[in-house]
């Protein structure tokens, strides 16, 4: 009965964590790029929309 | 332009939202009656239907799914439509999708008080109910999709892309979460057992929260807020940054649920480190709403409508800081378990979701009824009432979370635990009897909500068709502007597509590697399969809901190592379909109730069971006297041990057959040896499969030769 940490058996297990990071970091600075690169007329017109 | 003439279908908004107050209101009973059994144990009324395990279920998945659920879909439909200049796609799939999803809530009512449920919290439903749930999904996302595409607004307004995310992360949830398989028409095992099983369950568990009782709900806020103030929201742009870190940081929070568990490490850092980022987008959402009140606030003070929206935005934030710090593991270690988890949940539930929730209505009725609201004074009252009803409510939790955490672990001075559990139990009776006061207050602050909305609707006149105009979208465009348009069609598409790769991607990585290792959990030699007696008791452990006040997870800490036993370990579940962790501890831990100091006789149990009080004076467990006339349902021996043989339960071929043999010998023991202490009852009752269940928990472990752990 040994209760190793048993994940160690698969290998490189850290690539799941970073890879979760990695692709976060990529679709917020996605994100982000795409709203500053957006045209602010158009972002006001459609948040505008609700109220016509 | 030649401008199109259409109208918006209001009577399904209508339908929605009755069946939402409806169920609220059922919902919101049913709490009061769980809370009051806290401190009133005879409101179970002896009466298996109504006891704990059974109704707290019940108040769950109608609150979440009936009350919430019901107005989700009011919101949605109805923000829809005039947000896509469009009726909804096909009156008959409205019509079904209401229909449908009211069978649901009505087949989950009756099932759940019958004692039919998966186990597994928020997914209690049965397998038949579960494809029901899945069908009716999939005909309201072609509804909702048939309005997007056939739309005569070009841009997509963010409140439809919180719609889309919660379809599609909703519809992935519950399809994975619910593969079972199948014992009978009203019974099933989960597919995954032990830590798999554990780790879907509150990915699935975490996400329900998130996909259901807030990405459609931040779309009503971004749809219904704005309007209500007559102003745009704040920033749209941190609306789109909001929507797209929530969706995904979400997917991963899940594990933060399972902290000190044996759930594998990473696991558990990844859900926090998940979870404390989640704290950004959040308070982006929540600031986003009420800055759109920005130079309005003087209508706040007239508007009910806006007071509701103020306080659930308000509350949002504070649930969604409080939550990244419980994820946080050391405040984890002293808030799991505890009553504290209940008091962050009824602040998003009574404060976010009911408040959005009555906003909503107080904005709904005047507005498809053609009137003014009966009375705003009645509503402000309303809205005072609800307010004090929250703190009522959760400062006692709070209050009771801190005092039980403490009292778990405090140590005398000689290094021995100084409460009983049963002590940390009764201390904090009088918090309980507040609680449900606070809850009374709420709900009466209901009642007065649906005299009100009831009084404004006499007074004025529905349009079931609202008549609305719009140019329908450019089709003979050039060919720049073809391939333009045609790309904003798409786009709706594309969202769907985007935000499913995002959150798929975010379940494959977290689930996978648990299930890697499958075969590599350490197998303890000495964890068997369950005994078709054991696997009975633990089916009527299940039915009656004893996972709802009992945990099944001894966490690596001095105090519960004292209290319990040695603390859990991953391969100790490999053949729990569903596992029983648990999420509150009302009552004791019960992973080593079979083992060591906290070892009872069957007689014990026997008479626990019957009266809890006989055996725990000041107890608040409900008593289950018919455990001890109801047999045993040995006809579903055979289907059950097969059912686990399939999923890789390692019973002997042909076990099925002798397995009714086995049960009653180890039946007959236990009835032998209850006739020695002078108790007499035939050996095929439910209580002695309970007993048998109740006296295996923690046994494997400690029948292994003991090694010491190796912590590398």
């Amino acid at each position: 009965m040994k209760f190793v940490h048993y994940l160690k058996n698969i290998a490189n297990v850290d690539i799941y964590a970073l890879t979760a990071f990695g692709i976060f970091a990529a679709v917020f600075v996605f994100a982000v790029i795409y709203v500053f690169k957006v045209d602010k007329k158009s972002l006001q017109e459609i948040s505008r929309m609700p109220l016509d | 332009m030649q401008v199109e003439k259409f109208y918006y279908d209001n009577k399904i908004v209508k339908a929605f939202s009755y069946a939402a107050v409806l169920f609220g209101i059922v919902g919101m009973l049913a709490g009061l009656l769980v809370a009051i059994q806290f401190y009133y144990p005879a409101a179970t009324f002896n009466f298996a239907p109504t006891t704990f395990g059974r109704i707290r279920p019940l108040h769950t998945n109608a609150v979440i799914f009936a009350f919430v659920g019901n107005y989700m879909f009011a919101g949605v439909y109805y923000s829809l439509q005039r947000l896509c200049k469009a009726r909804l796609w096909s009156d008959k799939l409205s019509w079904i999708h209401f229909w449908g999803w009211q069978a649901i809530i009505a087949a989950a009512a009756i099932t759940l008080l019958l004692g039919y449920t998966t186990g597994k919290e928020y997914a209690e439903l049965e397998w038949p109910i579960d494809i029901a749930i899945t069908l009716v999904w999939v005909v309201f996302g072609i509804n909702m999709f048939g309005t997007i595409l056939t739309r005569r607004e070009s841009h997509l307004y963010v409140a439809i892309w919180f719609y889309i995310a919660t379809w599609v992360t909703v519809a992935m949830l519950h399809i994975v979460n619910s593969f079972e398989m199948p014992v009978s028409l009203f019974k099933s095992y989960s597919w995954y057992a032990g830590v798999q099983d554990a780790l879907v369950q509150w990915w699935y568990g975490h996400n329900a929260v998130a996909f259901f009782l807030t990405t459609p709900i931040l779309g009503i806020m971004y749809y219904f807020l704005p309007k209500a103030a007559n102003r745009p929201v704040y920033s749209y742009r941190l609306s789109i940054i909001h929507f797209w870190a929530l969706i995904f940081l979400y997917i991963w929070a899940g594990p933060h649920h399972l902290l000190y568990t044996a759930l594998p490490d990473w696991a558990q850092s990844l859900g926090s480190v998940f979870s404390v980022m989640l704290i950004f987008p959040s308070w982006g959402g929540m600031l986003n709403g009420l800055f759109t009140l920005r130079g309005a606030w003087d209508k706040v003070r007239e508007e009910p409508v806006l007071k509701f929206f103020v306080v659930a935005v308000t509350c949002y934030g504070m649930s969604t800081l409080e939550g990244p710090l419980l994820s946080i593991k050391s405040i984890n270690a002293i808030s799991h378990f505890t009553d504290w988890t209940i008091a962050h949940v009824h602040i998003g539930a009574m404060g976010w979701n009911g408040f959005m929730a009555f906003g909503l209505f107080y904005f709904l009725v005047p507005k498809m009824w053609n009137t003014n609201l009966y009375s705003k004074k009645l509503a402000t009252n309303h809205f005072w009432l609800g307010t004090i009803g929250i703190v009522i409510y959760a400062i006692p939790m709070y209050w009771a979370g801190f005092t039980q955490a403490q009292m778990w672990k405090t140590f005398t001075e000689e290094g021995t635990l100084k409460f009983q559990f049963l002590e940390t139990v009764t201390h904090i009776i009088p918090m309980y009897v507040t609680r449900s006061i606070g809850g009374l207050l709420y709900l009466v602050g209901v009642f007065m909500m649906v005299y009100n909305l009831g009084k404004t609707i006499t007074q004025g006149s529905f349009t079931a068709n609202e008549a609305a105009e719009a140019a329908p979208l450019p089709k003979n465009a050039t060919h720049h502007r073809e391939y333009w348009h045609r790309w904003i069609e798409r786009k709706p598409l594309a969202m769907l597509v985007f935000s499913l790769v995002l959150v798929a991607i975010g379940g494959i990585l977290e689930l996978v590697p648990t299930f890697l290792v499958k075969s590599n959990i350490p197998t303890i030699s000495s964890v068997k399969p369950y005994t078709p007696l054991e696997l009975h008791g633990r089916d009527i452990y299940i039915r009656e809901g004893c996972y709802t006040c009992h945990s099944q997870m001894v966490r690596p800490f001095r105090d519960e190592v004292a209290r319990y036993g040695e603390y859990s370990k991953a391969g100790e579940f490999v053949y729990d379909h569903p596992f029983q962790w648990g999420s509150k501890r009302t009552g004791p831990d019960l992973a080593r109730e079979g083992v060591g100091r906290n070892k009872k006789s069957d007689a014990w149990h026997y008479n626990h069971m019957m009266d809890p009080r006989l055996m725990s004076p000041g107890s608040i467990m409900p008593p289950y006297p018919w455990l001890l006339d109801d047999p045993i349902d040995t006809a579903s021996t055979g289907a059950k041990i097969r059912a686990l043989q399939a999923m890789g339960v390692p019973y002997p071929e042909g076990f099925d057959q002798k397995a009714n043999k086995d049960l009653m010998l180890q039946a007959t023991s236990i009835r032998l040896g209850l006739k020695g202490e002078k108790i007499e009852t035939p050996a095929d009752r439910e209580i002695i499969a309970l007993i048998a269940y109740l006296q295996r928990l923690g046994k494997d472990i400690t029948a292994a030769p003991r090694q010491t752990t190796a912590m590398k």
